[in-house]
């Protein structure tokens, strides 16, 4: 058997995967969605435009449901403490993420243009809303966030959901906004005909920008502005799971310092790259480019962030020893062991028949079409 | 010290969203191998108002799906935002299931949702037909690893307290997996569902016979509900009762308060079928017994003796004293890890170290604990007697009539008679909200019956909960009401809308043809 400092090495990789799974695949979805009263004028278009993700979107909100399992099952520790110290910012995303089905299910329902108008609305919410504090969580994790442990590892958080909206933290929200608008509209102009696809394309471009100049802008801040936090004490990356065996240093920089900034600054580069370069393929029209460019950014971010805090989690401001990180938030090594073995089982299977899906559904939903059938789904 | 007001809004919470998220899964388990029975019996024999049946109800399984993804999102998260010690204590086990369901049904069956709708004109029959039954399939097997993480609280098999760590954790998933509880609830809830599915499917059908519409649509439909239906209801009632001889197993005190059994029986035990259970005085008036029948069910047997609610709470309070030395060696333990007379008396009585933690909800230090408060304590492991006593009642009866029904919607269906008797239809659209209340009833029994226990006999649920405020939990708390509320009534307009609409009123059967 694979022995626990490797297992846990392997999960915090997945738990990156599943993030940035989730971010690349139900991403577009959630920018579509923002999108929705931009990209789609009047009734017939936004009906044309949702039916790009109509069929799809309900495999890839897997991605967040799981991501929650997962973390529940390989990092209980971080599960139980950033839910409940995020309280109500959780609720919010739990609202949104509860308003999708419901808004993608009932909207075409009912003709009343008061009624599709409403659900126009709640939808884009819905699409804003996780994309915006998802960043303002990322941004926490690198400030730290007010939480300690007692001796029996009970958790208690010193702060509210205002003391989030820090500075850094909000500009990070930025950042995750820009991208996902981007990345959804590079999925409706890949999927969408016409006057649609046109305006995808200048969104496309418009927010590839706006990405790239609040990624780099958050970089640089992260560069001369944060405190970061570095372990002090011997690493003991197979013990068991315990955060307060340890010493934690605050202050050091994020990037410099970091077990893997050379890592982060890496992936931040190819994101930026992907990025621009997804911007350049959309002028030309060039739709399948542009969104696997799209893609790749997002899924460069997401791991940028990921090196650049490793082995940290969930850094503590409060209690500094209670942070949790890689060597000591984990499951025990036989859980770790077990998931890594069902999901090398599974994943794979998961895949096959998701491309399956996506490769029946090809090609652009038809404006046409679309106006013809009334659109009971 | 643990906060009574967040314990009670949290378990508040935690009922309202799990008893809502419940309205819609069973009808998804139930409705979705209806849908793939009608298809296949298009696919074999080709006639469209098969095809069209399985397209009308999978109209009103979209609409009753969208609320079951979007309620079951709270689910997952709310171990962590809501019971995050909780989550710490019993994470490496509880929270496999949880992932693999994710894994293995989640995905399915979200994926093929997608296809069912909107692959009628991209795919060959046979490829659609595949794509509904996988989806059933997906629906059915996030039932099965849900039960499996749910049994665990009931019976928390496979696993044992670290030290180091301070949680349960996994030594034998195997035990998990194969838990005897899990099969049997599985079992029970699935058929449940399919009761449910089978009644929605007859209910709205008579509905239409009475008014003299989609006659022959609906007599089709009836057919499947009617078979269907009749062996779900069977299933639901004898595997409802291999569900009680598992309790009888692993956990006497749901048992003896689902039964009002105050004192321990001789055995065979006699069934109390009615009567009025008093918490205060330990009695149970007007009882009308049936001799030896929970003997029977209980034990299978005639000479097993079923412990009463007074005997468990006698055995509670030596498990208390027990889990007592248990807590404080363990403090011991903590100051110097070596001290091998501590290890040896935590090794012997870790086994009851959660009923120590029971003291936990009205003192910092368990090992601190009087002859009272461990009476007190022991006493709060009766779980509320006339609730379960109730609820399992109705619910069983809810059960027998299904049986009778289903019985005899069988009969006229083989007779082809199913629009002939008025008072049989109206009989069928009536019982439309019974399968409902019968499940709700029977959640109740088996999470209401659990307490005091999140885990039975490992972590109560007092100390289950985040250190979160009282204000945060009743904010969240009223957020879920307004919104749930508003969606139900939104879910039951649209309901009703595509119910009354039916196939003639949305141009799908008879064939344009006739129009």
């Amino acid at each position: 058997m694979i022995d626990y400092e490797t297992l846990r090495v392997i999960w915090w990789l997945l738990l990156g995967v599943l993030l940035a799974g989730f971010a690349v695949m139900d991403g577009f979805d959630l920018g579509v969605a923002a999108l929705l009263r931009v990209l789609a004028r009047d009734d017939d278009e936004r009906r044309a435009l949702l039916e790009t993700i109509e069929p799809v979107w309900e495999g890839n909100q897997v991605w967040f449901i799981l991501g929650g399992g997962a973390v529940f099952a390989a990092w209980p520790l971080l599960y139980a403490a950033s839910f409940s110290g995020f309280y109500f910012a959780i609720l919010l995303v739990l609202l949104a993420f509860i308003l999708r089905p419901v808004g993608f299910g009932f909207r075409n329902k009912i003709a009343d243009p008061r009624w599709r108008g409403a659900w126009d609305w709640l939808l884009t919410l819905s699409g804003l809303v996780p994309a915006l504090i998802f960043g303002v969580a990322i941004g926490n994790l690198f400030l730290g966030v007010p939480f300690r442990y007692d001796d029996t590892l009970r958790m208690s958080y010193e702060g509210g959901f205002f003391g989030l909206l820090r500075p850094f933290a909000l500009l990070a929200g930025l950042v995750s906004v820009a991208m996902l608008l981007m990345h959804g509209a590079a999925w409706a102009a890949l999927k969408s005909e016409a006057v649609i696809a046109r305006r995808a394309e200048r969104m496309l471009r418009l927010a590839a920008v706006a990405f790239v100049a609040t990624y780099v802008l958050a970089g640089a801040y992260l560069f001369v502005g944060v405190g970061g936090y570095a372990i002090s004490s011997p690493v003991q990356a197979a013990a068991p799971s315990n955060p307060l065996m340890k010493t934690v240093v605050t202050g050091v920089n994020w990037l410099r310092d970091g077990a893997l900034g050379g890592w982060a600054c890496g992936t931040a580069a190819l994101a930026i790259a992907a990025a621009l370069g997804a911007a350049l393929l959309a002028a030309r029209a060039r739709h399948r480019g542009a969104f696997f460019a799209s893609a790749c950014a997002v899924f460069a971010t997401v791991f940028s962030a990921g090196f650049a805090l490793f082995p940290f989690l969930l850094p503590s401001s409060l209690d500094p020893r209670s942070s949790l990180t890689v060597w000591d938030a984990s499951s025990s090594r036989t859980t770790l062991g077990l998931m890594l073995l069902v999901t090398a089982l599974l994943l794979p299977i998961v895949l096959a028949y998701t491309s399956w899906v996506y490769r029946v559904l090809r090609g652009r939903v038809s404006l046409e079409h679309v106006k013809q059938t009334h659109g009971m789904y | 010290m643990i906060d009574e007001t967040v314990v009670t809004l949290s378990r508040l919470q935690f009922a309202l969203t799990a008893l809502y998220h419940f309205l819609f899964v069973p009808l998804t388990l139930g409705l979705s191998w209806m849908l793939a029975i009608m298809e296949a019996v298009y696919v074999m024999t080709g006639r469209e108002v098969w095809k069209r049946m399985t397209q009308f109800w999978g109209v009103l399984f979209g609409i009753n799906f969208a609320m079951g993804v979007a309620t079951g999102v709270t689910m997952e998260f709310q171990f962590g935002t809501n019971w995050a010690y909780y989550a710490h204590y019993v994470g490496d086990i509880f929270g496999t299931p949880l992932a693999i369901e994710g894994l293995m049904a989640f995905f399915l069956e979200a994926t093929f949702i997608g296809l069912f709708f909107f692959g009628w004109d991209r795919l060959s029959r046979v490829k659609h037909l595949i794509v509904t039954f996988l989806l059933a399939l997906g629906t059915n097997l996030s039932a099965l690893w849900i039960l499996i993480a749910n049994a665990w609280m009931q019976n928390p098999v496979g696993s044992e307290f670290n030290l180091d760590t301070m949680r349960m954790e996994i030594t034998d998933f195997g035990a998990v997996i194969f838990n005897p509880v899990a099969q049997s609830k599985f079992v029970h809830t699935v058929s449940a569902g399919y009761v449910l599915g089978a009644m929605f499917v007859l209910s709205i059908s008579a509905w239409y016979l009475l008014k003299g519409r989609n006659v022959d649509f609906a007599k089709r439909s009836m057919t499947v509900a009617a078979s269907f239906g009749l062996a779900s209801a069977l299933s639901v009632v004898v595997l409802g009762d291999e569900s009680g001889y598992t309790v009888t197993e692993h956990q006497k005190m749901k048992l003896a308060a689902i039964e009002a059994m105050w004192e321990t029986e001789p055995a065979p035990a006699a069934f109390t079928a009615f009567g009025f259970p008093d918490v205060a005085e330990r009695t149970t008036h007007f009882a009308i017994h049936i001799p030896w029948l929970m003997g029977i069910i209980g034990t299978r047997s005639l000479d097993r003796v079923l412990p009463g609610i007074r005997e468990l709470v006698d055995d509670a309070e030596k498990r208390i004293t027990n889990g007592m030395k248990a807590y404080a060696a363990m403090q011991r333990l903590r100051v110097d890890r070596n001290d091998a007379a501590a290890r040896a008396e935590f090794e012997a009585h870790k086994r009851d170290l959660g009923y120590a933690l029971l003291l936990k909800r009205n003192m910092a230090d368990p090992a601190t604990a009087g002859p009272d408060d461990i009476r007190k304590a022991a006493a709060s492991t009766i779980p509320n007697v006339p609730v379960l006593f109730w609820a399992f009642r109705i619910m069983v009866g809810c059960g027998l009539w299904f049986i009778a029904l289903f019985a005899y919607s069988f009969w006229l269906s083989a007779r082809r008679e199913l629009d002939r008797r008025r008072w049989y239809l109206k009989a069928a659209l009536w019982s439309l909200p019974l399968p409902w209340l019968a499940i709700e009833l029977g959640w109740i029994v088996a999470e209401y019956g659990r307490q005091p226990w999140a885990i039975e006999g490992v972590l109560p649920t007092a100390l289950g909960v985040s250190s979160v405020s009282a204000a945060q939990v009743a904010t969240s708390l009223v957020g879920f009401v307004l919104f749930y509320s508003a969606l139900a009534v939104v879910d039951a307009v649209l309901m009703l809308k595509y119910a009354r609409k039916g196939p003639d009123g949305l141009g799908m059967w008879p064939p344009a043809t006739s129009h």
